[in-house]
Formats: C-alpha cells, sequence, structure tokens
C-alpha cells in the first residue's frame, strides 16, 4: 500500500467519528427547535385529540431516547424517513433535489473559474495594469451585491425585457420531459439517449441561475488567485528559476501557477459547500427545484426528518468534498508526493 | 412514464391540445392547454392524510368527486364564484331527508363511472366517508362540522341508494357534504393496497389518486409541477373545456409576475394584494379580488392578560386603530373594509359586516382613563413571520397610534412554525393579529370557531355565557327559523361591544388571468379548473 493510498484511507476513517456526531448533534438541534410539529402539521382546523393522534402517527409521543433508537434503526436501514411537509420519503426527496443544486452549483462554479482563475493570474502578473481594475472592480461587484438581487434583476433584463431567456420555471421547461433518469443531472441524462434538444434546454435554464451564482463566487475566487499568484511571484525558487534564464511562460505557469493553485484550491472547496446551502435564494427566484429550499422549508415547518436527512447528506459531502480536496493537493503538492 | 410512452400515447390524442409537443413555444401553451403558476407547493394527492397542506386541496375537487357541490354565480364585477346558497348534484343525482328529519338518503347516477370505468357505488361512498371520520386529524374535524362523525351513520341501502343516518338535524350536514374532504374514492382500487399498518390506504392514494373527478393527475414532480389530464368521460358534470392544465410552482413572487406579464402563464394564482392592485386595469389581464367569505381579519387582545380583562380597556383600542391607512397599507384597498358601522345593534345578520368602531383617539383616551390606564401600559404585539406581508405594515400602524394613546407596544416577530401553536393551541400571546375565515357560510359557525371558550381560533381567551348559549342553540338551527335571526343579531351585537377580536378588514383573494376564462372563486381558496375555457 503506497502512502497515498494509506493517506486516503486514513482520512476516511477520520470522517467516521465526525458523520456519528453529526446524527448525534442533528437529532439534538431538530427537537430543541421551538414549536411543535404535530401542532403544525394537524392543520388548521385541529382540535386536542387530532393533535395527539398526528403526534402519535409521528412517533413523537415516545421520550426522545426511544425517538433517537428508532431514527438510528432506520438510519441503519437506509431510511431517512418521511417528511411530512413535502410528502415524500427524504431520500428520494434528496436523490432528487441534490442533483439539481448540484448541476447548478458546479456549473457556476465551472463558468466562474473560466473567469476568475485566468482573470486573478493575468491580474497578478501585469499588477496594476488595466486588466488588474477590471478584476478589482469585478470583485467589489460580486461580492456587494446579494444573489437574490443579481438574479432579479437578470431575470427583469433577459427574461422580461429582451426576452431572450427562457421563463424561469425551474429545470426545464414545461414543453420538455425530464430525461429518464440516469445521473439525475438533466444535461448529462439527455445527452446520453442523444436528445440534444432537451439537453440544450436543461443549457438555456441553466444559464441565469449559474451566472448569478458565478458571479458572486467570482470574487473570492478571482482575490485569491491574485493574491496567491503575486505571492508565489515574489518568492525565492521564482527568482532562481528566473536568474537560470527560464522563459517567462515556464515560470509563471510551470512554477508559480502550480503553487499558487493549492489556497485556491483551498477556496474553491469551501465555497462549493458554501454555495451548495446557500442558494437558497437564487433557487427561490428561478423556481429551481434545490436542497437549499427544500432545507429552509422543513427548518420553518420543524419537519425533522428533512433537517436530519438534509444535514447529513450535507455531512458526507462535506467528507468527500474534503478527501476530493486532500487528493488534489496530493496531486499538486510537490511536498506529498511519494519519493 | 417514459418519455417516449408518454409522446407516443399522445399522437393518439392529437397532437394540437398537447403541451409537451416540442414544436411548441412556451408561451403559446393554448389550444385547450392552461398553465397555472403558484407560490405554494402541493406535497399530497389525498386530502385525508395527516400533513397534507391547503394548496394541494385542489386535487380533492379537481380530481375526486362529491356526493353534491354548490351552485355558481356571477359576483357584482362580473367575476364568478361558487353559489352557498344552492346545491347541486354531483355523484348523487337527487336525495331526500326523511320526513322526521332523522336521515338523508342519496340516489346515485347508475350511470356515475370511476376514471378506471367502474362504476361508483354506494359501498364506494360509504368506504370514503367512514374513511374521512376514521383517520383522525383535520377530515375528522371538517366532517364533524356536518355532525358526521362515526361510521355507523353512513348506511348502503342498495348500490345506488346510499343514507346518512344523522345524529341531529343540521343545516350544516348538506353543505358540509360540498366542501373538498368528502370526496368519494374508488374503494374497490383503493382495498387492493390496504396493510395491517395502513388500513385507509393512505400511503397508496397519498400519490396515486383513484376519483372520478373531472380532470386525472397525469404527472406530478413534488416542489415542481402538477399536470392535470381531463378525464373525457367524466360522469359528475360538462367535461372541462381544457385539455390540460398544468400548476408549476414558481416560489418567488417578482418571478411569477414577470411569468404572467410576459404571458407565459395563463394563471397566476393568489397575487399578493400590492400586485393585484398595480396590474388592474392592463390590457388582456383580468384581476379577479374576491373578499374572503366568512373571513375577517382582527387584532385580538387576549383576555387572559391583564389590562384586556377590562372591556373599556379592549373598546379604547379598537378606537385607536388607524383603519383606513392598515386597509390601504397593508391590502392596498383590496377586500372590505371592517370598520364604520352605523350602529351599535346590527340590523341585519349579514356577516362579517363593519364593526361600530373607527379612529377617534379621543374617545380611546377617555375609555383609558375611566379603565385607570391613564398612564397607558406596555404590552408585546406578536406577528406571525410568514404573513409578514400584511401583519408587518398593520402592526407598525397600530403601535404608532396606541403609542398615541400612551399604550407601548413592541412588536414580536414569531416563525411560522410557532405561530399556531403560540397564538391557537396555547393561545399565549397578550395582543397578536389573527385570520380565521370559516369554510361553511354561517355567522353561527364563525362564532363557533371563533368566540366559545376554548375552541381553536379563539386566541383572545374570551368567554362570554350568552355566547356560549346562543351559539349552541343555532349552530344546526335552520338560517329560516324565526328565532334564527333575534339570536344571531344579539350575538353579533355582544362580539361588538366586548370586542374581544377587533375586525380591521375582509380580505380578498387576488387571481389573476389572461387568455382564458372560467375562473371561479371557491370558499376553500384553491384551484377549481374544472370550469376553464381558452
Amino acid at each position: 500500500m503506497g502512502p497515498r493510498t494509506k493517506l486516503v484511507l486514513y482520512r476516511t476513517l477520520q470522517a467516521l467519528p465526525a458523520l456519528v456526531g453529526v446524527v448525534i448533534v442533528s437529532f439534538i438541534l431538530t427537537r430543541m427547535l421551538p414549536g411543535d410539529p404535530a401542532a403544525y402539521f394537524a392543520g388548521p382546523a385541529a382540535t386536542e385529540t387530532s393533535i395527539a393522534e398526528i403526534r402519535a402517527a409521528m412517533g413523537l409521543d415516545h421520550p426522545l431516547p426511544v425517538q433517537f433508537l428508532h431514527y438510528v434503526q432506520d438510519l441503519v436501514g437506509g431510511d431517512l424517513g418521511n417528511s411530512l411537509s413535502t410528502g415524500q420519503p427524504v431520500v428520494e426527496e434528496l436523490t432528487r433535489r441534490l442533483p439539481a443544486s448540484l448541476e447548478l452549483t458546479l456549473t457556476a462554479l465551472l463558468l466562474s473559474c473560466a473567469i476568475a482563475l485566468p482573470m486573478g493570474v493575468a491580474a497578478a502578473v501585469h499588477q496594476g495594469s488595466w486588466i488588474d481594475h477590471v478584476c478589482r472592480g469585478l470583485v467589489t461587484a460580486g461580492v456587494s451585491l446579494p444573489t437574490f438581487f443579481t438574479g432579479i434583476v437578470l431575470v427583469y433584463v433577459f427574461y422580461y425585457l429582451l426576452g431572450w431567456a427562457p421563463s424561469p420555471l425551474g429545470r426545464l421547461d414545461f414543453i420538455y420531459l425530464s430525461p429518464p433518469e440516469v445521473t439525475g443531472f438533466y444535461i448529462i441524462d439527455a445527452l446520453l439517449i442523444g436528445d440534444v434538444e432537451t439537453a440544450m434546454g436543461a443549457v438555456r435554464q441553466l444559464i441565469l441561475p449559474a451566472s448569478t451564482l458565478a458571479l458572486f463566487t467570482l470574487a473570492p475566487l478571482a482575490r485569491m488567485a491574485r493574491a496567491a499568484m503575486l505571492q508565489a511571484l515574489s518568492s525565492d525558487y521564482i527568482r532562481t528559476a528566473r536568474a537560470a534564464g527560464l522563459g517567462e511562460g515556464q515560470v509563471v505557469f510551470g512554477y508559480a501557477f502550480q503553487n499558487a493553485m493549492l489556497p485556491v484550491i483551498t477556496t474553491l472547496g469551501m465555497v462549493f459547500s458554501f454555495m451548495l446551502g446557500a442558494n437558497v435564494l437564487v433557487e427561490k427566484v428561478f423556481s429551481w427545484p434545490g436542497i437549499g429550499s427544500y432545507a429552509v422549508e422543513a427548518l420553518v415547518v420543524s419537519d425533522y426528518a428533512a433537517v436530519q436527512g438534509f444535514v447529513l447528506a450535507m455531512a458526507i459531502l462535506f467528507v468527500l468534498l474534503n478527501l476530493v480536496i486532500d487528493i488534489l493537493y496530493t496531486l499538486v503538492d510537490p511536498r506529498t508526493r511519494e519519493g | 412514464m417514459r418519455r417516449r410512452d408518454f409522446l407516443k400515447g399522445a399522437t393518439v390524442l392529437g397532437a394540437g391540445a398537447l403541451p409537451f409537443i416540442r414544436s411548441l413555444p412556451a408561451s403559446a401553451a393554448t389550444d385547450g392547454v392552461v398553465v397555472v403558476a403558484m407560490g405554494q407547493t402541493i406535497n399530497s394527492l389525498d386530502i385525508h392524510r395527516s400533513g397534507t397542506n391547503r394548496p394541494s386541496y385542489q386535487v380533492a375537487v379537481n380530481v375526486y368527486d362529491r356526493l353534491v357541490s354548490f351552485g355558481t354565480k356571477t359576483m357584482p364585477d362580473g367575476s364568478l364564484s361558487y353559489d352557498y346558497s344552492v346545491i347541486e348534484p354531483e355523484v348523487a343525482e337527487s336525495w331526500e331527508f326523511a320526513a322526521d328529519g332523522s336521515a338523508i338518503t342519496f340516489k346515485l347516477r347508475p350511470e356515475g363511472k370511476f376514471q378506471d370505468g367502474s362504476p361508483i357505488t354506494a359501498e364506494d361512498v360509504k368506504w370514503s366517508f367512514d374513511r374521512a371520520v376514521s383517520v383522525g386529524g383535520f377530515p375528522t374535524v371538517q366532517m364533524k362540522a356536518g355532525s358526521l362523525e362515526k361510521p355507523e351513520q353512513f348506511e348502503v341501502v342498495d348500490e345506488f341508494t346510499f343514507k346518512i343516518n344523522l345524529l341531529r338535524p343540521s343545516k350544516l350536514t348538506l353543505p358540509d357534504l360540498a366542501v373538498p374532504v368528502p370526496m368519494i374514492i374508488n374503494a374497490k382500487v383503493a382495498k387492493e393496497h390496504i396493510t395491517s399498518d395502513d388500513p385507509w390506504a393512505t400511503e397508496y392514494l397519498h400519490k396515486t389518486p383513484a376519483g372520478s373527478g373531472a380532470f386525472k393527475v397525469v404527472r406530478w414532480d413534488p416542489g415542481q409541477q402538477l399536470v392535470y389530464e381531463r378525464n373525457d368521460g367524466w360522469t359528475s358534470g360538462p367535461v372541462p373545456a381544457v385539455k390540460r392544465v398544468i400548476v408549476r410552482e414558481v416560489p418567488s413572487q417578482a418571478t411569477r409576475r414577470a411569468l404572467f406579464e410576459r404571458g407565459d402563464i395563463q394563471v397566476s394564482f393568489d397575487i399578493p394584494n400590492k400586485d393585484a392592485k398595480e396590474l388592474s386595469g392592463t390590457d388582456g389581464l383580468t384581476i379577479a379580488s374576491t373578499p374572503v367569505e366568512n373571513a375577517i381579519y382582527c387584532l385580538n387582545p387576549n383576555l387572559s392578560f391583564e389590562p384586556f380583562k377590562d372591556k373599556k380597556v379592549r373598546q379604547a383600542i379598537a378606537w385607536s386603530v388607524p383603519y383606513e391607512d392598515i386597509f390601504q397599507t397593508a391590502a392596498y384597498g383590496r377586500g372590505v373594509p371592517m370598520w364604520g358601522g352605523p350602529s351599535a345593534t346590527p340590523s341585519d345578520i349579514a356577516w362579517p359586516q363593519p364593526f361600530p368602531y373607527s379612529t377617534d383617539l379621543d374617545k380611546a383616551k377617555a375609555l383609558l382613563e375611566e379603565a385607570g390606564y391613564k398612564d397607558g401600559f406596555e404590552v408585546p404585539l406578536s406577528i406571525a413571520l410568514d404573513q409578514s406581508d400584511w401583519m408587518e405594515p398593520t402592526a407598525l400602524l397600530v403601535q404608532e397610534n396606541l403609542a398615541k394613546i400612551g399604550i407601548k407596544a413592541t412588536i414580536e416577530k414569531i416563525p411560522g412554525a410557532n405561530w399556531r401553536t403560540a397564538s391557537l393551541v396555547e393561545k399565549r400571546l397578550p395582543l397578536h393579529l389573527e385570520t380565521f375565515g370559516g369554510w361553511l357560510n354561517y355567522p353561527c359557525y364563525y362564532f363557533f370557531w371563533a368566540y366559545l371558550e376554548g375552541h381553536l381560533f379563539n386566541s383572545s381567551n374570551y368567554r362570554n355565557e350568552e355566547i356560549e348559549t346562543l351559539t349552541g342553540e343555532t349552530l344546526y338551527l335552520p338560517v329560516d327559523h324565526p328565532d334564527y335571526a333575534p339570536k344571531i343579531k344579539r350575538m353579533i351585537e355582544i362580539a361588538w361591544d366586548e370586542v374581544p377580536r377587533i375586525a380591521l378588514f375582509q380580505p380578498a383573494l387576488n387571481v389573476g388571468t389572461r387568455d382564458m376564462s372560467g375562473y371561479e372563486y371557491w370558499f376553500h381558496r384553491q384551484l377549481d379548473a374544472r370550469g376553464f375555457k381558452t
């Protein structure tokens, strides 16, 4: 077993206590939420008896340790319970909504990387030039415009005024049927069955929300790329490389860029995980059936199963993400390479 | 359903009527197709299931039938509304009361068919009613309002004759059969999915309707859309004019408005008062604002708390409220004013009708002084966060005027999930806003829920012996009974004098339509697509 494989295994094992902790904490925290879900779900005209009936049906009449035991039992069987507010099994709901969020977030991230990284690098290489100023302007706009505002402005201009964008009705306009589910990513699934038209429909729906999110995530990425690049360019090994007469391209992209990528990848990981949960407002504006709005709505009505399922899914996702980032590190960072 | 199968089936039905044909532009969802946008989400296809939310009631309306239904009337502004005074046949073709008033016998249509083609029999009706009174929760409570309480009341006489044995003669029984809850389920289908844990097939019917209604559900993507398709073999009424109705869930108000103005949707359901006001009069857009029957938005002082035990303090608050400002700011003038009534004694039994209060700060101050609160007092004024669209401006305006008579109110915002528990179940909010509206349109029904001690919507903890007695006496009494009107007038008079609920205004339901007609207002305030025409 190579040291790198060992490292990956070790990191995976490290994640297990974290997951157990998440299960316990999410259970306790949801129970500590104020409000009585039984009263809420009993409906507007409920009486004492009907609330009690609902409470029993939800299993909330048992003491907390017993409830926890039931929860863990179900969890081991892969059952996250039923969400009362949406009426669907939480697992089903998460597998439907998570790909929607991932598709949006990944597209936005690709878009913002495609803009932020070259711009950050160029700004660092040509410090103080016009491109540096453009970068600074865009970064400032990105952090200072709240996403829901950008979203509404984009809808107003490109859908309402110009009519270029399709109606902001979620992942697909109602003239299309969703492709048979393989990955849950509509673009990929549609292409898998060779349906280019539906794939294009999905792309069109994605453009505005992804741009909205991209504008928001552009800022930390571009700034980090610029700062890391500046630091790398002023370091000793670059001076040595230049003194040794290496070409500028080799210096900037071969040495400086590779070293500057470490903090950028860290930021990328943070931005990604943050975006998944935090793009609720974008989801609302574009009727996007994502995981963020699901979690917020579940939280508002104290829908225990849904909140716990969401927290757990996010925790697993974070663990995986950290793993991926660690692996990326070992690939990028020369110090972790095998000798 | 796989896409290919779907399209294959679709070609048989005729291309012109289909929305999913790709060549059709998004905006041209015409030719028998109506696209509806709404802000809320449908969480179940079964109204009897616990946890089913209000927007889901529309499935019970469009996909299921009841024994009877209400008629339709045209409102003064030309829009359509259901007519409470007319009960029409639906699954039942006729009915008659037993001579002694102890039972109602319904004759079902012999040609009545469920969507799967099987006949609608008295057995199905009995099973459905047994289910509604047995599952508990909201359906059971609603059935009880019509004195429909236990399975023994429901009797199968023969295949097409169904009898309800009445616990007591009540004017509420027949109308209660026309609300969404007592829908008729295809018992043969449902019974195949019964398990020992689930004797009423709630898991199956939750996702798969088995009704006889005007529309079938062809697609349900929870959190996104519900697609209805016309039931061409509907036997309980005229087959709908539109082939397909697509209900899309669009949470953002701004997006809904953009879609509606652009013409990509034909119906925008439950639009905010502000948008309704701004869009009214726009060419091509029709905004129907129907006052919600038997509903009042109120400011409630809670009698469990000291200053509000005194009638004079409650009256002082009622005289201090800036009614007109609230109506214009919070309701954008949509709805009906509920203040400035001409006399302290009602002249008729219309409900709701304007309370005899208006804004008069001097009167308010004088009353406070009489009550011994010359220097005022402090009180939290509670509002629900999820209704902040009208509650927040209302609370701010109330707060401002209360300050003028020396009462220092601090606004307390309560999250939606806790609001119900705090205001209605525990009834622990000293001063708060409340929105009760009764489905069955009788004043006594409103009083039953909102003025009797311990009843859910009496969030003021109010108790008055005379109202307790009178409500009990009038609740089942026919409206044309000679004692009814005098008793109701007395109840209204007491409610006005003692003001445990200070009426602000009667809210309105705003629905925008374009390029189609046939929208009809219903007391359940959900989409009824059966009359839609393009």
